[in-house]
């Protein structure tokens, strides 16, 4: 080895140790990809002294999958309120008490004692959304605040529909357009949903997740959707306009759990408060572009956001909202079978 | 004493043993890397599901009842499982067609690139693999942007006036058998390429003489002496494409599952793995069982020659 190779070598060794040296900790975040705001993370390295590693999921059913095999590494996950009591039920999430936090005050009341979590025991809110439908008012003027737009296509919109594929979604969608309750056991319901689906998917164009780019380029002339999507959509294209179905619905939130096998339960913890800050709670919606449960953080929120029809919802719709719950697998199994009639 | 034979016999005994020792290691891992996970799934297929999602240790054979037969949701009367086998038909309908495609295409681009002069065959053979350079994924999103509406095939037509309105073709089975077509197409040259290469141009040569017609030529010629290369393109083609994924998926519109949909379906959002288990097996054994037909009817009828 010549000097300039040992130089260089004990530089960079003398450069890794001292950055070890600088992070008190490190903390593994398990989120959904391109979620997770770097300004925020950027701020929470700096004050804690703490490095923060991002690994990304796609579904909530591939976060559980893996995290139930155990052995991660991840400190941090983020599930949707439906699968939040399976994480607890099934023993993977570590009881950290939120309720009990400093920040804990901010938390929006309605969100402070939801049914998935009862008295915050695990989780903490990171955003929250709704499911709506999205339409290209320059393709179609009628009104759009139906469900009906994605299950009996108005003339116009024939052929340039298209239907996120979240199980789920769709099927709350439709058993709220045929009048019926969530997580229902009425065949006769179930069986409307059915008929309901299989004759509205003629009219479709593809059940596609790829929405934003699709109705940028004007593939999709209307598309089911989640509101942040919708609202970068319409900052893209100004004629593309959210809407909330009037016979319902669907909320879901996105909380923060902190793994059972975590390594860094303190600085995981540290996290949870953090983010329950009104201007760190503000900077992760600015990135991820939903809303969040924290009062106070409409101060700092972007001001292509602050009244968005996307991200606050309309006093005249908020009735029609309704938190979405994981339904009994015997339901979810019936679910399945729907879901494979309509794609066959 | 050992006689001079027997020495040399303990030595070629103690060769061979040797040889085998030290490819053990990598033979048990190539065994257990196969088998391991197959036999993971196998097992898997036989037991209960989870709650949501996983499997539970029970055993239970109605994940295998699940794949070919179905209880009516509604009125509970176990029939046939319809979807299953129009989701099935549509897959192998693709896979043939495809087959049939990228055959159509490649064998006259393999015999074109083994006419060449020796030099240049290798730039063509260059040519050939370049796509294999970039993600399958990309290739497919490529394929979407010359198709789609906005895309550079319908700009192009709109501009010179062709057509007043763009041409849907995207979300289209077309779509889809374009972008399998495209994707699949160099597996099916390659090995046409490499019988073809072999091929002695001389018997051609002789087939004119004789006065055979150039139809004549290609099919008493050159395509019994090319089969093994149609037979291993052929077989490379259909096995991917009947688990395709990626392709159906962007450019089809994904309303419509293939093979690969429903299983996946079966470990997310459906939560049944031992079913998802069950169809991929299934699967298996159909495509090994059709492989095996084909391979020895093909074999059977193999034309001699010589």
């Amino acid at each position: 080895m010549n000097w300039k190779t040992t130089a260089t070598a004990m530089g960079l060794a003398l450069l890794a140790s001292t950055s070890l040296a600088r992070a008190d900790g490190e903390l593994n975040i398990y989120n959904w990809g391109n979620y997770t705001s770097p300004d925020v993370i950027k701020k929470f390295e700096a004050k804690y002294n703490i490095k923060v590693t991002i690994t990304d999921y796609d579904s909530n059913d591939t976060a559980l999958a893996k995290v139930r095999q155990g052995g991660t590494g991840f400190d941090i996950a983020v599930p949707s309120q439906t699968y939040v009591p399976i994480w607890i039920k099934e023993g993977l999430v570590l009881e950290t008490d939120p309720g009990k936090m400093e920040n804990f005050k901010n938390v929006a009341p309605e969100w402070a004692n939801p049914d998935f979590d009862p008295g915050r025991k695990y989780s903490v809110p990171w955003a929250l959304g709704t499911v709506g439908v999205v339409v290209n008012t320059d393709a179609y003027k009628g009104p759009a605040d139906s469900w009906g737009i994605i299950f009996n296509t108005p003339d116009e919109l024939k052929g340039k529909v298209n239907v996120v594929p979240e199980m789920n979604d769709v099927i709350f969608a439709a058993i709220k357009y045929v009048g019926g309750q969530q997580c229902t056991t009425d065949k006769e319901v179930l069986k409307k949903v059915r008929d309901t689906l299989v004759a509205a998917k003629p009219n479709w164009i593809a059940m596609e997740y790829n929405t934003i780019e699709k109705m940028g380029a004007g593939d999709f002339k209307a598309t089911s959707d989640w509101n942040g999507s919708a609202l970068r959509q319409r900052l893209a294209n100004p004629a593309i306009h959210y809407n909330y179905p009037k016979e319902g619905f669907g909320l879901w939130s996105d909380n923060v759990v902190v793994l059972k096998e975590a390594k860094n339960v303190e600085n995981a913890k540290l996290f949870q408060n953090f983010i329950m800050d009104p201007e760190n709670a503000a900077g992760l919606s600015a990135f991820h572009r939903y809303a969040n449960a924290i009062v106070g953080s409409d101060k700092y929120m972007p001001a292509d956001m602050k009244d968005a029809p996307e991200v606050v919802i309309p006093a005249a719709d908020k009735p029609h909202a309704e938190l979405q719950q994981m339904c009994a697998p015997e339901i979810q199994d019936i679910y399945t079978k729907i879901w494979t009639e309509l794609q066959k | 004493m050992a006689t001079a034979e027997e020495v040399a016999k303990a030595a070629e005994r103690r060769d061979i043993r040797d040889r085998w020792l030290l490819s053990a290691p990598a033979l048990l891992v190539i065994f257990l890397a196969a088998t391991g996970p197959l036999l993971i799934v196998l097992v898997y297929s036989f037991l209960t599901p989870g709650s949501y999602g996983d499997v539970k240790w029970q055993f239970s054979p109605e994940a295998w009842i699940a794949v070919f037969l179905e209880r009516d949701i509604f009125d509970d009367t176990l029939s046939v499982a319809a979807a299953h086998v129009t989701i099935f038909l549509r897959s192998i309908k693709l896979s043939v067609v495809t087959t049939i495609a990228t055959l159509v295409l490649g064998f006259p681009t393999a015999y074109f690139m083994a006419t060449r002069s020796e030099k240049t065959r290798d730039l063509w053979l260059f040519l050939i693999t370049i796509p294999f350079w970039t993600n399958l994924l990309i290739r497919t999103f490529a394929v979407l942007q010359i198709i789609r509406n906005e895309g550079i095939v319908n700009t192009i037509l709109l501009k010179l006036g062709i057509i007043s309105s763009p041409i849907q073709i995207l979300y289209t089975d077309t779509a889809i058998l374009i972008g399998m077509a495209y994707v699949y197409l160099p597996l099916m040259v390659l090995p046409i390429y490499a019988s073809m290469e072999k091929l002695d141009f001389r018997l051609v040569e002789a087939g004119y003489d004789l006065y055979a017609t150039r139809f004549k030529v290609l099919r008493k010629i050159i395509f019994p002496l090319v089969k093994p290369g149609v037979i291993a393109g052929s077989i490379l083609v259909f096995i991917p494409a009947l688990g395709a994924y990626v392709t159906p998926s962007v450019l089809g519109g994904g309303k419509n599952m293939m093979l690969s949909n429903l299983i996946e379906l079966q470990f997310g959002q459906g939560r049944n793995w031992p079913l998802g288990s069950a169809l991929s097996i299934a699967v298996m054994i159909i495509v090994m069982v059709a492989l095996l037909a084909y391979v020895r009817n093909a074999g059977k009828s193999g034309v001699r020659h010589g």
